[in-house]
């Protein structure tokens, strides 16, 4: 399969007084159609700016994003996003919500179909009784099912998830987490997701990509998971790889992660191939 | 304990009525000692009931019922507060939006809001010289919007400043249009700090009219009020004040209504 996102040199840097911070630096990613990628990495590390932008919500600094052939260049309706808060506009009802952006992508769409798509996506994620609640009438929960329809609503061709499930309880974590990943199954959705959550990365991903903690964060690790799908919780959890990978993950992010900063304290890293700097990864980097 | 439950669910009117007893009371004793000019409440009732109990009649230009009174300020004081908005709200969303917008006017904002309306009266009446008999009513309009304006722009400009970067990223991500961004998000984003300056401005608009009537002797409670100091009648000097009081009051709680309206959408 050929790649179908491709991120090349991506750098974020912020121009501040003492001279420029570097965010990401050099960061490759390549990402097939349908693929399901992870980025996890400690908060602020970088995983978030990379995503944002993917997103468009975001100047980049160096490098660029191709997203089925074309370079992207600002935020775009082709890539639907789901953001840690929900998002939901507090004065429009769930429905309104998700018609908002239909209205916007499909206004070609005579109207009783734009309204079906909306019900249609709402009820798949589990809200045909709620349509017509507003936010505040909604649990944290129900309101990121909304945000998930809102985005699959669109039919993007990239889903971008940060920290979808960041602010929800871990029961509905796990009812979320089947609820999108049955969503992207059916839809052969392309995703990249932003998480800190090794055992969310693990259900979810096709692969996961560990991030070096920033400043200049880039690719560190990538861990590819072969669950067979669909996958079943129970079944991956009890999986004899499970742990194997769990370990590796959570080895990186304790201390791998950190390794560069603490072998040069204050000198700018000159090795560029993170392969090298990282013997014994279990997947060699892109490229 | 009968008596402790009766107590407590008619304490909401048996209170505030102590404490208007105990105003009059006071109200008396100065009238009666220090300030022998000052009418008491029972001279001041008998002085003002024909105009109380006949709201609206008219006997004359300046000898007419309270409501009466009350009615032409409010239709100046509608008039006002409108214009008010009308150009405090594109301001305020201004400089809620554009800094370099906010750079190069908040400083004379600044300085132009704590201005009195007893000085921008004269100013008033001055620009619109040339409008013959309008020319107190354009005037008094001016100095009502110049002074009731500057806290919807200021509340307007804080909650265009305060709609989340969350709503601003779906409204970029879904590529809204300008106009659609400002009427889908901006706008309803925006309006809970909106009708909270909406209603500052109210009160202040009101509180400009008698003022700005006092000083151009036009009809309405103010006019009367500063008509009635001069003919030595401070009876009604008294009435006037307790008309304004209750009609400013009435006022600030149905903005109130309305804000608290639009705070839970």
């Amino acid at each position: 399969m050929s790649d179908y996102v491709e991120l090349f040199n991506l750098a974020k840097v912020y121009p501040t007084p003492t001279g420029p911070a570097v965010i990401v630096k050099d960061f490759n990613l390549r990402i097939q159609k349908g693929e399901f990628v992870t980025l996890i990495g400690h908060s602020g590390c970088g995983k978030s700016t990379v995503l944002s932008m993917v997103a468009g919500l975001n100047s980049i600094t160096d490098g660029g994003i191709i997203l089925a052939g074309r370079e992207l260049a600002g935020p775009g309706p082709d890539r639907g996003m789901v953001f840690q808060s929900p998002s939901l506009l507090p004065w429009l009802t769930a429905f309104e919500n998700v018609m908002l952006g239909i209205n916007q992508v499909l206004f070609t769409s005579p109207k009783h179909e734009r309204q079906r798509i909306a019900e249609y996506y709402l009820s798949v994620v589990g809200l045909a009784d709620a349509m017509d609640k507003r936010p505040a009438q909604l649990s944290q929960g129900m309101r990121q099912r909304v945000g998930i329809a809102r985005a699959f609503a669109l039919k993007p061709k990239m889903l971008l998830l940060d920290e979808p499930f960041g602010m929800l309880d871990s029961l509905t974590r796990y009812e979320l987490q089947a609820v999108l990943l049955d969503l992207w199954r059916r839809n052969s959705i392309t995703a990249l997701m932003v998480t800190h959550d090794v055992d969310e990365a693990l259900y979810l991903s096709d692969r996961v990509v560990c991030m070096t903690d920033g400043p200049e964060a880039e690719v560190g690790d990538i861990l590819p998971v072969t669950f067979e799908r669909p996958r079943d919780r129970k079944a991956v959890m009890e999986h004899p790889d499970y742990y194997g990978l769990r370990e590796h993950l959570i080895e990186f992010l304790e201390v791998r992660a950190h390794r560069r900063k603490a072998s040069h304290p204050d000198a700018l890293p000159q090795n560029k191939s993170n392969a090298k700097q990282y013997p014994g990864c279990l997947s060699t980097r892109h490229r | 304990m009968k008596a402790e439950i009766f107590l407590k669910k008619t304490d909401w009117l048996i209170l505030p009525l102590i404490g208007l007893c105990v105003v009059l009371l006071v109200w008396q004793i100065v009238s009666i000692t220090v300030a022998k000019e000052l009418p008491t409440p029972a001279k001041t009732w008998a002085a003002s009931k024909s105009y109380v109990l006949e709201p609206f009649a008219k006997r004359g230009e300046m000898d007419q019922g309270i409501l009466r009174f009350t009615w032409y300020s409010l239709v100046l004081v509608a008039k006002g507060y409108a214009l008010a908005l009308v150009l405090g709200t594109p301001v305020g969303f201004f400089l809620g939006l554009s800094k370099a917008f906010t750079k190069t006017f908040d400083p004379i904002i600044q300085v132009l809001r704590p201005v009195s309306p007893l000085a921008w009266l004269p100013l008033g009446l001055v620009l619109f010289l040339g409008a013959g008999k309008q020319a107190s009513e354009l005037g008094a309009l001016f100095t009502i919007a110049i002074c009731a304006m500057w806290p919807t722009v200021l509340n307007t400009a804080v909650g265009v400043r305060a709609v989340p970067q969350d709503y601003l990223n779906v409204a970029r991500v879904l590529k809204l249009s300008r106009s659609k961004t400002l009427f889908k998000v901006l706008i309803p984003a925006t309006l809970p700090y909106m009708f909270t300056g909406f209603r500052l401005s109210l009160g202040i608009a009101w509180l400009v009219i008698v003022a700005a009537e006092m000083l151009t002797g036009r009809p309405g409670v103010g006019g009367f009020l500063w008509q009635e100091y001069n003919a030595l009648v401070y009876e009604h000097i008294i009435l006037c004040i307790v008309t304004i009081g209750v009609v400013g009051f009435i006022l600030d709680r149905l903005m109130s209504l309305v804000e608290r309206r639009f705070k839970t959408a």
